[in-house]
């Protein structure tokens, strides 16, 4: 076990140096950070050697020599906290960039909280009385709960729940921007909580739905297994069976599956955090991508790329953790 | 049913083959005569209600859609009256004129959906046909060769798919667009022909998965040893043996793959990553983009319509290909 967790951390190594070497290739291709630089600073870009000494600094040489060599040194800068400042307003990414994580890890826990457990109960619900009425509407559910895509969902719970309410009853239920109204300051949960309800929302219809399948599926799976056979055959009651022997073992590949998902809400709630504007890591890619901001990306993409990878590595071992029969050398 | 209520006749006496004992199903009862897998999933197929409803509903909307100037009132860019002073023309709502109501621009929402629910299906059919027959290449390439090819192909999809769509879509997509070559293929990226391409560069990794992981069952099957043993090439044991087999499961790739490719769309479109809205073309993405801008004065037409045909024509493939996978995989069916 512990040469595994050792062998696969290290191989972590390179497969990330790799993974960072064409994130940024294809985000100097695409955000062309030297062209942003000169949109943002158009006196600068008059002078030459002025451009010449960006180029240089930044390590933003062309074709593709420049680019490894660019790459090099941007992983220096990168590892000795020696980050290059944002274009657009020249300021340190890191505060924001860390305010961003903060927030989006705090949205996706709470949304996580709320959707897997209610998911997971369907899932149980529709197992325990395979192909009857209930498991035909979880089922259905299900699916009509993936064919809502989130900004389809937040498009018309802002609709619902803001316009039109305020236009029938006076004034609008829940709030469908920000995080705070604007101008607080300080942290004040139950309001958070109030402007984190409708993204909350929007987030836990596809997670609902997933989870209720993933647990049905995983359920079915266990209970037509012999082992459960035994235990029913020895007398235990079925609460217990269900209980101790058929629930636990259905929540082994969940977990696997709750830790990818896990690992990928750093940068997943994208189109969420983008229409209720919540200040979060989606919000700070859009914006750093509509200003061509490259010096913002990267360590945005590195956040995103080693969480995915890092949560993977953990999927593996809880999975060998929860199933002894699984030898991982 | 008894068998000894359907009489006697010789095949009783013969093994059935192998493959129809493992599609036999109770739904389906004993064996009398053979019937062919294919039949076998289209019975299944019309057992699973909700799949044929979807499939009727969605041949509605596809024949709706394809008799575009027959079943629209106006054209895509026409209003629907020339706006005078004290008659506007814009954001109406619906009457008689124009069933769902008008835009910002005067224009009839019903025939603009129609416009764009049409070049929405035109870019998710395109899209899953490339990705598809490219998935299953690589995908059954990788699976039938196992090896270093296979491990590098699995982790480089792994990463792709655990990353957040919409992130890769936007920086492959910027990317693509500063590469002059690759812009003289792929046409302008406001263009159709530029986003099928690239939906199709990140779709086919999905379809990819799911032919490797069935081929690599089919492969240890013994009618493949036994091909494999009269000596047969590898070339001819993936087109003549191994992906016939596996063309169910292709078929749902397919359905999900098309459904994958209209939400993306929408998706970017939302986003302003989509097709050049004007070049007098609409998709359902760019109509609920507009939608956007409806809410904060409550012109719930512009967002109710839209984005309740987007719900419902996904809505019907994910049925259907819930449906073929229940039909082709019935190991899966496990409630029947």
């Amino acid at each position: 076990m512990f040469r595994f967790i050792l062998r696969r951390v290290l191989w972590m190594i390179p497969t990330l140096l790799l993974l960072t070497f064409v994130v940024y290739c294809a985000l100097r291709l695409a955000t062309n950070p030297l062209a942003s630089y000169a949109r943002s600073n158009p006196r600068i870009a008059k002078q030459p050697e002025k451009m010449q000494q960006y180029i240089e600094t930044n390590g933003l040489w062309d074709g593709f020599g420049g680019y490894v060599r660019g790459y090099f040194h941007w992983l220096r800068g990168f590892l000795t906290g020696n980050w290059q400042p944002s274009i657009k307003g020249s300021r340190p990414v890191w505060p924001n960039l860390k305010q961003a994580l903060i927030n989006t890890v705090r949205l996706g826990i709470v949304a996580s909280m709320v959707a897997i457990p209610i998911g997971l109960a369907f899932g149980v619900f529709a197992a325990l009385k395979p192909g009857k009425l209930r498991d035909s509407a979880v089922n259905t559910g299900a699916l009509i709960g993936f064919s809502v895509q989130p900004f389809i969902s937040a498009v018309l719970l802002q609709l619902t729940f803001a316009v039109l309410w305020s236009k029938w009853f006076g004034s609008p239920l829940l709030p469908t921007s920000g995080m705070y109204p604007p101008g607080h300051e300080g942290f004040d949960p139950v309001l958070m909580l109030k402007y984190m309800t409708l993204p909350i929302i929007v987030v836990s219809i596809q997670t609902i739905a997933a989870y209720s399948r993933y647990m049905r599926a995983s359920l079915l799976d266990v209970l037509s297994s012999d082992y459960l056979r035994t235990a029913k055959s020895k007398g235990i009651s079925d609460r217990r069976v269900l209980i101790r022997h058929a629930l636990r073992n259905a929540l082994v590949p969940i977990v696997t599956l709750a830790a990818l998902d896990v690992g990928s809400i750093v940068g997943g709630l994208i189109i969420t955090e983008a229409i209720f504007e919540y200040p979060g890591m989606g919000k700070f890619f859009l914006t750093a991508s509509a200003n061509g901001d490259f010096p913002e990306l990267m360590p945005w993409m590195v956040i995103v790329t080693t969480s995915v990878i890092v949560f993977n590595l953990l999927a593996d071992l809880s999975y060998a953790a929860l199933d002894p029969r699984i030898r991982l050398d | 049913m008894p068998r000894s209520t359907q009489g006697f006749d010789l095949t009783d006496l013969q093994i059935p083959p192998l493959e129809h004992i493992a599609v036999t199903d109770a739904s389906i009862g004993i064996l009398k005569e053979s019937i062919s897998p294919k039949k076998m999933a289209f019975k299944r197929f019309m057992h699973h209600h909700a799949a044929v409803v979807c499939t009727v509903v969605l041949a509605f909307i596809v024949v709706f859609v394809a008799l575009a100037p027959i079943t629209t009132r106006y054209g895509v860019n026409e209003s629907i009256f020339k706006a005078e002073a004290g008659i506007p023309n814009q954001n109406l709502a619906p009457r008689a004129a124009a069933w769902f109501g008008t835009d910002a621009n005067g224009r009839d929402l019903y025939s603009r959906m129609i416009y764009g629910a049409q070049i929405s299906l035109l870019i998710g059919l395109f899209t899953a046909i490339v990705s598809v027959a490219l998935g299953t290449l690589v995908g059954a390439y990788a699976g039938l060769k196992g090896g270093k090819i296979d491990d590098v192909l699995m982790r480089v999809t792994d990463i792709f798919l655990a990353l957040p769509l919409l992130v890769v879509l936007v920086i492959v997509r910027g990317a693509l667009k500063n590469v002059d070559w690759v812009v003289a293929i792929m046409g302008d990226p406001g263009s159709v022909r530029f986003l099928v391409i690239l939906l199709s560069v990140i779709g086919w990794m999905g379809v990819a998965r799911l032919v490797r992981g069935q081929v690599k069952q089919l492969k240890e099957r013994e009618f493949i040893e036994a091909a494999r043993a009269v000596g047969a090439s590898t070339t001819r044991i993936m087109f003549r043996h191994l992906l016939p087999n596996a063309v169910g499961q292709i078929m749902v790739a397919l359905t999900f793959a098309i459904v994958g490719a209209i939400t993306a769309e929408a998706t970017l479109s939302f986003f302003g990553f989509g097709p050049d809205a004007g070049s007098g073309l609409t998709s359902l993405g760019l109509l609920i983009r507009d939608s956007k801008k409806a809410v904060p004065p409550g012109y719930w037409w512009l967002v109710v319509y839209p984005c309740g045909l987007l719900i419902l024509i996904s809505l019907c493939i994910n049925f259907i290909g819930d449906g073929l996978r229940d039909a082709v995989d019935p190991k899966m069916l496990q409630d029947s």
